[in-house]
C-alpha cells in the first residue's frame, strides 16, 4: 500500500537527526512534527516523548531518520542511521535523505517484521506547520457529525493542532534535546496584545457588575405595571437594547470559550458592537454639527401637519364620489365626519406638544451613541408614533368591515335556511320562523348595500397601513442585518484566510524519476457565503409570520394583521 | 504528457491534456474554447450603439459614460466569475481526487474529495433541453449505507466534452481507482 509522509516545510533545511511525529496506521500515513538533532541520549528522547504524549494526548513517537548532508552521502552515517532503527523500534522505519541543496529527496522504508518485500510507493506531502496548526477545518454541512469514519484530513489537522506544546520549545533553549520545527516569534513580539489581555480581566469584572445592576433594575417590579409593560413591548427600541444587553453579557462573562464556535461568536459580537457604536457616534456627530437635529425637530411638526392635511383631503374625496363610485350618502357622511374629528383631535395634540418636541428630540438623539441600530430603532418608533392615527383608522375600518362580513355570511346562511352549529363546528339546516326570516332578509339587504362604502374605507386605510408597515419593515431588516453580520469572521477570511479552512488542495511539484511523488498541501479557504452562513449571529425576529395566502385571506375577511412578529411574543 | 483535440457538446474545439506524475497520480486537464474577439466586439458595439441611441433621444452625456462603465465592469465580472479557461482533474490514488476550475482572470476554484468518500467515477446521460448529453461524474459514498450514493458531483460542466473524450478520462481514472481494490489493506 502507498505510504504517505507529511513533512513540514520548515524542516527542509534542518540538520541530520531523527524524525518524531505521529503514525496513523489506518491511513498508512506518518505526520512528522519535528526533527531531533544529534547528539542525544535515546533514553532522554523517550522520556521527553512520553511526557509530550501525556500532555497532548497525541501518540508521538520516533518515526525514522533524516539526513541532510552537504557533501556526498557518507556511508558510515547511513549505517548509523539504520542502527538507530533498532533502538527506537518503529514499524515501518522511514529514512529520508537529502543531498546538498537538491529538491529531490530519496525516501525509503525498512520493514523488519513484515513478509511483504514489495517496494512500497511513497508520497511526500509538504505542509506549512504554522498554517495547519492555526486553521480550523469546517466539514461540509451535509455530513453527519457522528459519522464513524471521520475525515482523514481532520486527523492530520488535529494532530498538528494538539501538538502545540511541542512547538513551544525555542531553538535557543539549552536543553538535553535540540528540536527543529516551526518557531513562533515569541511572547515579546505582541506586547500590545499582552497588555490588552492583562487589562481585560478587571474590565470584564467591572462590566459584569454594571450589567447585573442594569438587568436588576430592568427586572424590578416597578416597570412591570400594565401601561408601562405594554409600552415596552410595543417599542422596538426596548427589544434592541435588551438584545444588545444580552450580547454584552456574553462578552463579559469570565468563562473562557470552550471551542472554536464559541470563540468566534464572542469575537463576532465584540466587533459587531464596536462597529455599531462607532457608526452611531459618527451619526451623532453629524446630526449635532450645525444643529441639524434642531432643523429636524422644526420640520417634524410641519410634516405631521402635512400628513394630516393629506388625510383630510382623502376623506373629503371619499365623502364625495370617489373614482366615480356612488356611495351611500348617510353612512359616508357619518364615517367621514368621525374620521375627520379624529384627525382634528390628533392635530391638536401635536400642536400641544410642539414646544417640547425639540428638547425631547435633542435628548433622544443622544442615545444614538449606543449604536447605529439603536438610532434606526428610534427612527422606526418615531414613524410608528407619528402615524398612530393611520393605525387607529385601520383598526376602526377593519373592525367595521369584519363585523359586516361576518354578519353578511351569517345572514346569507339564514337566507338559505341553514345555521352554523357551534358544537359540531359545521353548517346545519335549520327551520326559521317567518318573522325571523323577514327581519333576517331585511338586515341582509341593508348590510349588502352598505358593503361598498365600508369596503372602500377599509381598502384605503389598509393600503396606508401597509405602506407604513413596509417602511418600518425595511428599517428592521437593516437593523437585523447589522445585528447578525459576522464581521470578525469576514475580516478573518479576508486577512488570514488559512484560519477558516473548507478543505485542502494539493499541488504537484517537480518530479524526478525514481524519487517519491512530491506534493504541496495548501489550505483551501472557506467561501464568503459559507462563512456568513456558519457564523451568523442569531437575532430576535423571525419573519414573515404568515404565508402570502393566509395574509390575503386575513385581508379579505378583515382580520387584523401583524406581519412582523418577534420571537417570544405570544401568538394571538 | 500528451495533448489531444476533441470537440465539446456544442461543437467548439477543446483540448485534453494528460500527465502521469507517478504510478498512482494522474492529472487530466480539459482546456475550454477561448473568448472570441468577434463575440466580444459584437457585444460591446451593441451596447454602445444602444447607449448612443439613448443619448440622441435624451441629450444626456451621462448615458455614454455609464455605458462605458457598464461594459468595463461587465467584462471584469464575466472574466472573473463566468468564463472558465481550464478544468482539471488530479487523481492521487490513496489520497483523493481534486477538481480545479481556472477562470479567465486567473482565479482558481478547487475542491478536494478524499478517497474514502469516493464510491466510483461513472459516465452518466442527461437530457438537456432538446439534447441528450453525456457527462462524467464522481459518486460519493453514503456513510450510513455501503451500497448507497449520497451525492453526485458532475465534472467538466463548462467545457462539456463529448463521449470520446470522456471515455479517455474515464479509463485513466478507473486505472487508478482499481489500484485501491487490488492492493491488500495493511493489518
Amino acid at each position: 500500500m502507498v505510504l504517505k509522509v507529511f513533512f513540514p516545510s520548515c524542516c527542509s533545511s534542518a540538520e541530520s537527526g531523527i524524525l518524531i511525529g505521529r503514525w496513523i496506521s489506518e491511513q498508512n500515513s506518518a505526520v512528522i512534527l519535528a526533527v531531533v538533532h544529534f547528539p542525544f541520549i535515546p533514553v532522554q528522547v523517550k522520556q521527553y516523548l512520553s511526557e509530550v504524549q501525556r500532555l497532548t494526548k497525541v501518540s508521538v513517537s520516533v518515526l525514522g531518520s533524516w539526513s541532510n548532508s552537504k557533501q556526498e552521502k557518507e556511508k558510515s552515517l547511513s549505517e548509523f542511521l539504520e542502527d538507530l532503527g533498532t533502538i527506537f523500534s518503529h514499524e515501518p522505519w522511514i529514512q529520508i535523505s537529502r543531498e546538498g541543496n537538491s529538491k529531490f529527496w530519496s525516501c525509503s522504508t525498512l520493514q523488519k517484521h513484515s513478509d511483504n518485500h514489495k517496494e512500497e510507493e511513497i508520497i511526500l506531502v509538504y505542509y506549512d506547520q504554522r498554517k495547519v496548526m492555526l486553521s480550523h477545518l469546517h466539514p461540509p454541512l451535509a455530513t453527519d457529525p457522528k459519522a464513524d469514519d471521520a475525515s482523514k484530513l481532520s486527523a492530520i489537522f488535529d494532530t498538528v493542532a494538539k501538538s502545540k506544546i511541542l512547538f513551544m520549545t525555542d531553538r535557543y533553549d539549552d536543553g538535553p534535546i535540540k528540536l527543529t520545527h516551526w518557531q513562533s516569534d515569541g511572547v515579546e513580539a505582541s506586547i500590545i496584545v499582552e497588555l490588552m489581555k492583562q487589562a481585560s480581566v478587571p474590565a470584564c469584572l467591572l462590566l459584569t457588575f454594571l450589567l447585573s445592576l442594569i438587568s436588576g433594575i430592568c427586572r424590578s417590579r416597578v416597570l412591570k405595571f400594565w401601561p408601562l409593560s405594554f409600552l415596552w413591548s410595543k417599542l422596538s427600541i426596548c427589544e434592541q437594547l435588551g438584545h444588545r444587553l444580552q450580547h454584552l453579557q456574553v462578552i463579559s462573562s469570565n468563562k473562557k470559550a470552550q471551542n472554536q464556535t464559541q470563540l468566534m461568536r464572542k469575537a463576532n459580537i465584540f466587533v459587531s458592537l464596536l462597529i455599531d457604536v462607532a457608526l452611531g457616534i459618527l451619526l451623532m456627530s453629524w446630526l449635532y454639527r450645525k444643529n441639524r437635529i434642531g432643523h429636524l425637530a422644526d420640520t417634524l411638526i410641519p410634516v405631521a401637519d402635512h400628513v394630516a392635511e393629506e388625510l383630510q383631503d382623502l376623506l373629503q374625496w371619499l365623502m364625495g364620489a370617489p373614482a366615480g363610485l356612488k356611495m351611500n350618502r348617510a353612512l359616508d357622511q357619518v364615517l367621514g365626519r368621525f374620521f375627520l374629528y379624529h384627525i382634528h383631535l390628533w392635530i391638536s395634540y401635536i400642536h400641544l406638544m410642539s414646544p417640547f418636541i425639540e428638547m425631547i428630540l435633542w435628548y433622544v438623539g443622544l442615545s444614538a451613541c449606543l449604536g447605529l441600530t439603536v438610532a434606526l430603532c428610534i427612527l422606526s418608533d418615531i414613524i410608528a408614533l407619528l402615524t398612530f392615527h393611520i393605525y387607529c383608522f385601520y383598526v376602526y375600518g377593519a373592525r367595521l368591515y369584519c363585523l359586516k362580513i361576518y354578519g353578511l355570511s351569517s345572514l346569507w346562511r339564514l337566507f338559505r335556511g341553514k345555521k352554523w352549529n357551534v358544537l359540531r363546528q359545521r353548517v346545519d339546516s335549520c327551520s326559521y320562523d317567518l318573522d325571523q326570516l323577514f327581519i333576517g332578509t331585511l338586515l341582509f339587504t341593508i348590510l349588502l348595500f352598505l358593503l361598498p362604502t365600508t369596503a372602500l374605507y377599509y381598502l384605503v386605510f389598509t393600503l396606508l397601513r401597509l405602506l407604513v408597515v413596509i417602511v418600518q419593515g425595511l428599517i428592521h431588516l437593516l437593523v437585523d442585518l447589522i445585528d447578525s453580520l459576522p464581521l470578525y469572521s469576514i475580516i478573518l477570511r479576508l486577512c488570514r484566510s488559512y484560519r477558516l479552512a473548507a478543505g485542502v488542495k494539493f499541488r504537484v511539484l517537480e518530479q524526478q524519476d525514481g524519487k517519491p511523488l512530491r506534493l504541496l498541501m495548501q489550505i483551501n479557504p472557506l467561501s464568503y457565503g459559507s462563512v456568513v452562513q456558519t457564523y451568523r449571529l442569531p437575532t430576535y425576529s423571525c419573519y414573515p409570520r404568515d404565508s402570502w395566502t393566509s395574509l390575503c385571506k386575513k385581508l379579505f375577511l378583515g382580520e387584523l394583521i401583524y406581519p412582523w412578529k418577534h420571537k417570544g411574543e405570544k401568538q394571538d | 504528457m500528451e495533448e489531444r483535440r476533441y470537440r465539446s457538446a456544442s461543437g467548439a474545439p477543446i483540448a485534453l491534456r494528460r500527465r502521469q506524475h507517478s504510478a498512482s497520480c494522474r492529472e487530466l486537464a480539459v482546456r475550454c474554447p477561448r473568448l472570441q474577439l468577434r463575440s466580444l466586439s459584437a457585444v460591446t458595439s451593441a451596447v454602445w450603439l444602444a447607449a448612443y441611441g439613448l443619448f440622441v433621444l435624451s441629450e444626456n452625456s451621462m448615458v455614454l459614460s455609464s455605458a462605458i462603465f457598464i461594459t468595463l465592469i461587465g467584462l471584469i465580472i464575466y472574466l472573473h466569475f463566468v468564463k472558465i479557461d481550464q478544468e482539471s482533474l488530479l487523481v492521487i490514488g490513496s489520497l483523493g481526487i481534486q477538481v480545479t476550475s481556472s477562470y479567465a482572470s486567473g482565479k482558481e476554484s478547487t475542491t478536494f474529495i478524499e478517497m474514502g468518500q469516493v464510491k466510483d467515477v461513472v459516465i452518466n446521460e442527461a437530457i438537456h433541453m432538446q439534447k441528450v448529453i453525456y457527462y462524467l461524474c464522481i459518486l460519493l459514498q453514503d456513510p450510513g449505507d455501503p451500497q448507497g450514493v449520497s451525492e453526485v458531483v458532475p465534472l467538466f460542466q463548462s467545457s462539456k466534452p463529448r463521449l470520446d473524450c470522456l471515455i479517455e478520462v474515464y479509463k485513466s481514472c478507473q486505472e487508478i481507482l482499481e489500484q485501491r481494490k487490488t492492493v491488500p489493506q495493511s493489518s
